[in-house]
């Protein structure tokens, strides 16, 4: 279980959070302009990446903030914790 | 007779306090401070259990929790009892009661035994190539197989025990009290870490504190003695928290650990009631020393399992820290100096050594010097071909090793015994650094792995970490503590030691024999009965990973997971397969290190606190009044209320007839509810629901649907504006948190330039719900300053009044189709409220329903329960709710999915009514809908959602979904039972008051 | 012809001490170039191999494995066996895979141990009923063996569950399919091995593949740390791994990874002799043959390759246990392990081509893989040999999710084993 570094709460339990799959997936704008195929990608496909990958995470039993969250999926080690509209790190 | 082989008294053992225990129904004696193993083996007893495949007799092996085969059953027939107990790890109190396993009818006569006999044909995987014939046989088969495998027997009976558990944070958690954890201990509590140190055992000291050698000083003082000094120290250090009988299970990411710590199976049976048995140690530390100590290893060699056959090391615990010796006639067979220790400690105590077979040939060693010097026989260069005895050892056959040590040559010579003593070096426990996702080396030199890369913040030291010897680890752990804890200096730093022990080991993984591998039975996993040949047949028959062959051969899959002989089987691999050890890897470690009990893993969240029941704040009268409860969600919603025996369905008749007839009244209280606040609020709601929400005039109310991003209905419920930027919404009851979820996703991630704030307010407020043509009457009495009139109070309007001189909210809402109102008011008067209504109502007979009257009136009106009538399949176009959906507004969740190529078909799955043909009958929910019956496979249109006999309509009514049932009306179709066919017309949905003359009535 | 397995065999090689046994399958170095190549040496992958050897004479062909054979989930799961599904498509699916596995052992000639003891499904609340109910009509009508079970018979059939009304989510029913049971996980790998083998498919372990090479629209073969295999086919049954594969090829796959765990009490004698599965609180359980409990838990809710899960997962799996079972709070948790399952949105799979020529993906099986993997093997052979599915798997395309036209189990089982 991991320690999760809320950025507005500092260090607490991984129970006290949930997970919400891949970072960075802006809804459409314009949802109505696309083709099934453009939706079902936004809707349905995802990297599922093995190693590094940008996250969501809730703070459910907390303030209840979303927040992103740079994980090592293969190892589940979590590199950096950002807020939701800041920029991701690059490194 | 038994005999008794107490020798001289030890001090670890308290023989002023004799304690009285049964085995197999014999009531024996031992003394305080003994575990049942040593008691046993102190009235010389070995045989304990058959083991798992052949029922073989078996007999204590070690004196740990790595024990395979000294395992019993205990307090059998009762509830506490318990199944594959280790008999090296119970300690024995007054009135114990333990027994034999996977023997009938007794341990000395097994007819599974016979096991044994047919053994030739039952190699490793036997199953797999039998009992395929006749092809329908194998649960025939397999009801024999299961019967003779299976150890010991589950409780049956509910567990009288209570267990709990502790979330501890430190800085430093030191995981085994061995001399390196004691040193580790002392050395970061007193450099102000928070330390908390933990030990299986019910003593600290590990196997230092009986070695009494004087081959073995610390500062001229024997190193037991030291340590002692050092014990005593370390329980006064204030920031150090010390807990015996604490087993770590478990080694998780981010240094998570599970440790149970054992508080009562020591003490007598009628001792323990309303004491806590286990304590679950939920540890978070910032540091973890690892001091987890090392096993030592058996040799492989045929007939090397039966009873009287020890690890070395075990006898000499046996001996020094029990004062017992497991036999009058001790061989010891090694490969090592570890048994020079032991056969001196022995001697020192009395026990005889026949002899001692050492494969090495030629070794300088002051330890093998002193045993020779007391007239010990050493064999040098030999090795242990077989032994005899069925129940208990009485033979050793020895022969003399090859150079190479592939062969044994020479003449065979027999030696007769009654003990065995075996040593094949020590192995580093890792098993809880390899669960923390730790990587090993392998060390060539001695053969074991040892700790190469740390995943997280900790460290192993002492044996664990491959030190073996009293000099490695007192001139390498203070040396490893100071950089690992960033100290200056140590208490440890210019310790004088002597260590007389010579390091040099000849390993041999699988020693020779005289006979063809195939005639002999070299044991490696003692408990599951895999022996080296298995391990070869598994090599011959293309199995070449370590996984493959464990699970082919079952090696290391029994209680105690291979703790002796896992190594083995990977060194009997390596040298068939040619391949290297360092390279072969080893199985993975799983938790928990030794089995953990489920009670101790659940703690209290048993019976009433599984999961925790949420009430309304009229839950109180409602079980005054009798009523029956349904799970909803976490609540306990009242179902209906049986008056004078009535079953449900009258029950439920009654009270919906009063309701259409007069008055009911329903506690909605378990609805959720949001309030939402903000300059955004009604675009918000825009974008959330379906329909639009912008022209709701302060004072309305207005249903709403919202989707999820896929087009499917997630939730429903009426939402209310109270303000120009305040709306208070509902929710389903079970919906309530994740819609609050999904609510605050969008707006944090996807809509953050919104001005919106939501608050759950679902606990704050009672809701009571009065219905039916009298419901005006009575709600306008409970709160005779609001002007009901219908100009001032329409139907889907709201008004904030005060009942006395609290302040509540009323809604004209209906989810009955009747004339209804709810009023909200803070939860603590809602009992008050609603046994107002109650008083009131009276004279129109009002009449209490539940969550079922609830459904059968709504469907009466054909309005939809999500999660009932719709499925996660459903779009609101399916549920011939196109009204709902707005066709201006730009964009909304799940907009974009409605317009897909298979949500716009137009033969889906519709919402549809259904009429049976015999208007008494009522379709059973979750029945399938069919055309045509004959037809093969039968294609199934739709089933029925929701059913009930209306009391009300006087007939049954339906509502289910249909494909392409929009178009379907009238047309007559079959629900197919078990035993019948059931005849249904397709019908609108609304069965009651289409015309809602009942809502403004 | 390898050595026929049975009793017959074992006595007549007792007498050279199980000497002559030969391997149950090569371990072969890699041809340059296959017909088609299957990657994922686990059990749906090696029963693919098999049907495509078997029914459609492709023999030039070759499983990789990055790892050993069946170590992955198909080692991994609790072997639950059944086909009780509420749609049309996975009712035809699991069923088709288990008509199969009805015959299996003698199939293959390798007792797989398939032991149809039953699965019950249990109700704690109104709309389990319901839901139950639908599901119990739709099997039956489907040719499906499934019976509704009240409180009482959920008490005869298996004794030792709490059926009290008091508990906190009181058994309110149950359905029962009887052609349900379990099987011996390894086995099944690896008797699809040396069935596959014999008929000289090549099993290629310790293989990684590294990379798909493509020639515009259509596949050329792997990239592998044995070095570049030539094919014009692939099929991909890399299980919690199809994500890394897929995007090897520039791919997207509708999946997420997520860590599952199960777990095992020490091995006691028979105590409960079928199989029984609750959504609702969380629990399932059986009795292998070994006499350990075997008991799944539920997943977590993010990606994860570590195989590892979180202990909050374990410790409520065995709550809702003690809850049905109170009288198992003494037995012992023996070992606790993980896998990756990988999962769709409609908690079905995929067994599709896909817009590249001759790539063609089977993954997506969630928790409850390891029943179909007879079927999922055979309609995966049919669909590459034909280059367009079987009847039984159309339903199961990855244009589904263009589409809208998922096969949604989410009803049918929270969590589908």
């Amino acid at each position: 279980m991991f320690v999760i570094n809320c950025p507005y709460c500092g260090e607490r339990e991984q129970s006290e959070f949930k997970a919400g799959g891949e970072a960075h997936i802006v809804r459409p704008k314009q949802p109505t302009e696309l083709s099934d195929d453009q939706w079902a990608e936004y809707l349905f496909m995802r990297k599922n990446i093995k190693g590094i990958q940008f996250e969501r995470w809730v703070h459910t039993h907390g303030c209840r903030k979303w927040f992103n969250v740079v994980r090592d999926t293969s190892n589940d080690l979590i590199k950096a914790v950002y807020k939701m509209g800041e920029k991701p790190p690059t490194k | 007779m038994t005999k008794n082989l107490r020798v001289k008294s030890s001090k670890l053992i308290d023989e002023t306090y004799k304690i009285s225990f049964k085995f197999n129904g014999r009531t024996y004696y031992g003394y305080k401070g003994d575990t049942l193993a040593s008691a046993l083996l102190a009235n010389d007893i070995h045989l304990v259990g058959r083991s798992f495949k052949y029922h073989r007799p078996r007999g204590i092996m070690t004196a740990g929790s790595e024990e395979p085969n000294g395992i019993v059953q205990l307090h059998k027939n009762t509830s506490r009892t318990e199944p594959n107990v280790r008999a090296t790890e119970i300690e024995i109190y007054e009135g114990l009661e333990a027994s034999s396993q996977n023997c009938w009818p007794s341990v000395n006569f097994d007819i599974g035994g016979i096991n044994n006999f047919f053994s030739p044909i039952l190699p490793a995987g036997f199953y797999y190539k039998t009992f395929m014939w006749p092809s329908s046989f194998w649960e025939k088969y397999e009801y024999f197989i299961r019967k003779s495998a299976g150890l010991g027997k589950s409780p049956t009976e509910p567990d009288p025990d209570i267990y709990e558990h502790k979330y501890i944070h430190c800085d430093v958690l030191i995981i085994g009290a061995g001399i390196s954890g004691i040193i580790a201990a002392k050395t970061a509590a007193k450099n102000g870490y928070k330390t908390l140190l933990v030990d299986e055992k019910p003593y600290l000291g590990g196997s230092t504190i009986y070695q009494n050698s004087e081959h073995f000083k610390i500062n001229n003082q024997i190193s037991s003695s030291w340590l002692e000094k050092e014990i005593n120290e370390i329980k006064k250090i204030k920031n150090l928290e010390i807990k015996i009988r604490t087993s770590v299970a478990a080694y998780h990411g981010y240094n998570f650990l599970l440790a149970r710590e054992n508080l009562t199976d020591h003490i007598p049976l009628e001792q323990r009631n309303n004491k806590i048995r286990h304590r679950l140690l939920k540890i978070r530390a910032k540091k973890v020393i690892t001091a987890t100590g090392s096993l030592e290893r058996p040799l492989i060699f045929d007939n090397n399992d039966r009873p009287g056959i020890l690890l070395s090391s075990a006898i000499e615990k046996y001996a020094n820290f029990y004062g017992v010796a497991c036999g009058e006639k001790n061989i010891l067979l090694t490969n090592n100096d570890s048994a020079y220790e032991a056969a001196i400690s022995l001697y020192q105590k009395g026990i005889n050594i026949e002899a001692i077979i050492d494969n090495r040939e030629e070794i300088d060693s002051k330890l093998i010097k002193e045993t020779e010097k007391n007239n010990i026989k050493v064999y040098k260069g030999y090795t242990v071909v077989d032994t005899s005895g069925y129940k208990r050892i009485n033979k050793v056959s020895i022969m003399q090793l090859s150079k190479d040590g592939q062969k044994v040559v020479g003449p065979k010579i027999s030696i007769s015994c009654d003990c065995l003593g075996v040593s094949g070096g020590w192995t580093p426990a890792v098993h809880l650094f390899t669960q923390s996702g730790g990587k090993l080396k392998f060390r060539d030199e001695d053969q074991v792995f040892i700790p190469n890369i740390y995943p997280s913040d900790q460290i192993s030291i002492g044996s664990c970490n491959g030190d073996f010897t009293l000099d490695e680890i007192l001139s390498t752990v203070p040396k490893t503590l100071k950089e690992f804890l960033n100290l200056k200096k140590t208490d440890y730093e210019d310790l004088e030691i002597k260590s007389s022990f010579n390091k040099s080991k000849r390993n041999i993984w699988l020693l020779p024999s005289d006979k063809i591998i195939g005639k002999t039975k070299p044991f490696v996993d003692y408990q599951n009965d895999a022996t080296a040949k298995d391990i070869k047949l598994a090599l011959r028959e293309g199995f070449r990973s370590i996984e493959h062959v464990k699970r082919y051969t079952t090696t290391g899959m029994g209680t105690d997971q291979g703790k002796l002989g896992n190594m083995h089987a990977l060194g009997i691999i390596s040298e068939t397969a040619g391949s290297k050890m360092g390279e072969l890897g080893t199985t993975t470690f799983r938790p928990p290190y030794t089995p953990l009990t489920f009670g101790t893993i659940v703690g209290r969240n048993v019976g009433e606190y599984f999961d925790v029941f949420r009430k309304t704040p009229i839950h109180e009268w409602h079980v005054e009044n009798k009523a029956e409860f349904e799970n909803v969600g976490q609540w306990k919603r009242a179902w209906y209320y049986p008056k004078n025996g009535e079953n449900m369905h009258d029950a439920v008749q009654r009270e919906s007839k009063a309701a259409r007839d007069s008055a009911g009244i329903l506690d909605a209280s378990t609805l959720g509810k949001i309030d939402i606040q903000g300059t955004d609020a009604s675009e918000f709601l825009n974008r959330v629901y379906t329909n639009a929400w912008s022209k709701l005039a302060i004072g309305k109310c207005r249903y709403g649907l919202m989707l999820n991003e896929d087009g499917m209905v997630y939730d429903d419920g009426v939402t209310t504006r109270l303000g120009e930027n305040h709306y208070i919404m509902t929710t389903t009851t079970g919906g309530a948190a994740t819609v609050l979820g999904k609510l605050e996703d969008y707006l944090q991630t996807e809509w953050p330039e919104l001005d919106v704030y939501l608050t759950s307010v679902t606990d704050h407020y009672a809701t009571v719900s009065v219905c039916g043509p009298n419901s005006k009457k009575i709600v306008s009495q409970v709160i005779p300053d609001l002007d009901f009139s219908d100009e001032n109070f329409p139907h889907m309007s709201f008004k904030n009044t005060k009942i006395g001189k609290i302040k509540c909210r009323v809604m004209r809402i209906s989810f009955t189709g009747e004339h209804s109102y709810e009023i909200n008011i803070q939860s603590n008067y809602g009992k008050s409220v609603w046994e107002k209504c109650m008083e009131i109502g009276k004279e129109f007979n009002i009449t209490p329903y539940g969550t079922e009257t609830m459904h059968l009136l709504r469907a009466e009106k054909g309005f939809i329960i999500v999660g009932q009538d719709t499925d996660a399949t459903m779009t609101p176009i399916d549920l011939q709710m196109d009204w709902i959906v707005s066709k201006k507004k730009y964009d909304f969740i799940g907009k974009r999915s409605l317009y897909r190529s298979d949500t716009i078909r137009e033969d889906r799955k519709q919402l549809v009514g259904l009429l049976t043909e015999n208007p008494d009958e009522v379709l059973e929910e979750g029945a399938q809908i069919v055309a045509d019956i004959k037809k093969s496979p039968v294609e199934m249109l739709g089933h029925v959602t929701s059913s009930y006999y209306s009391p009300n309509l006087k007939k049954s009514i339906a509502l289910g979904v249909l494909k392409g049932g929009k178009n379907m009306m009238g047309k007559k179709l079959i629900i197919p039972m078990e035993n019948k066919q059931i005849n249904v017309t397709v019908a609108d949905p609304v069965f009651l008051d289409k015309e809602n003359k009942k809502l403004n009535a | 012809m390898k050595n026929k397995y049975s009793l017959f065999s074992l006595v007549k090689n007792a007498f050279s001490y199980h000497e002559n046994w030969e391997k149950a399958w090569k371990d072969p170095e890699p041809k340059k170039e296959y017909e088609a190549i299957i990657i994922g040496g686990g059990g749906h992958g090696l029963a693919t191999a098999y049907y495509l050897a078997k029914k459609h004479n492709m023999k030039n062909i070759a499983v990789v494995e990055k790892g050993w054979i069946g170590g992955g989930n198909t080692g991994r799961n609790t072997t639950i066996i059944r086909s009780n599904y509420l749609w049309d498509a996975s009712a035809g699916l699991y069923d088709h895979a288990l008509k199969i596995w009805e015959g299996l052992s003698q199939e293959l000639n390798y007792n797989v141990m398939f032991s149809q003891r039953g699965v019950m499904n249990l109700a704690h609340n109104l709309q389990d009923v319901r839901d139950l109910k639908r599901r119990t009509h739709a099997n039956r009508l489907n040719g499906i063996d499934a019976v509704y079970l009240n409180t009482n018979e959920v008490k005869k059939f298996c004794p030792i569950i709490n059926t009290s009304p008091d508990i906190r989510y009181p058994v309110l029913g149950g359905t029962l399919q009887r052609r349900a049971g379990t099987a011996r996980h390894d086995a099944v790998a690896w008797g699809y091995a040396r069935g596959a083998d014999e008929m000289g498919v090549d099993i290629i372990q310790n293989c990684e593949v590294k990379g798909i090479k493509r020639n515009g629209d259509s596949v050329e073969g792997i990239e592998t740390t044995k070095g570049f295999i030539k094919t014009k086919k692939i099929g991909v049954v890399a299980a919690g791994h199809s994500s890394v594969v897929a995007n090897m090829a520039g791919l997207r796959l509708p999946l997420e990874s997520k860590p599952l765990q199960a777990l095992v009490s020490e091995p006691v004698k028979p105590i409960i002799d079928t199989v029984v599965m609750s959504n609702a609180v969380h629990a399932y359980v059986s009795q292998s043959d070994k006499g350990e409990l075997v008991i799944g838990a539920g997943t977590d809710d993010y990606v994860s390759y570590s195989q590892k899960g979180s202990h909050d997962i374990v410790e409520g799996t065995l709550n809702a246990i003690l809850e049905l079972y109170p009288i198992f709070s003494r037995m012992r948790m023996l070992r606790q392990w993980g896998g990756i399952v990988d999962i769709c949105p409609d908690a079905s799979p995929i067994i599709s081509k896909t817009s590249i020529k001759g790539l063609y993906f089977n993954c997506g099986w969630g928790t409850g893989g390891f029943k179909a993997t007879p079927g999922s093997g055979d309609l995966f052979a049919h669909t590459i040999a034909n280059d367009e599915p079987h009847k039984l798997n159309a339903a199961f395309n990855i244009n589904r999710f263009t589409s809208g036209d998922l096969v949604d189990e989410h009803g049918a089982a929270a969590v589908a084993h």
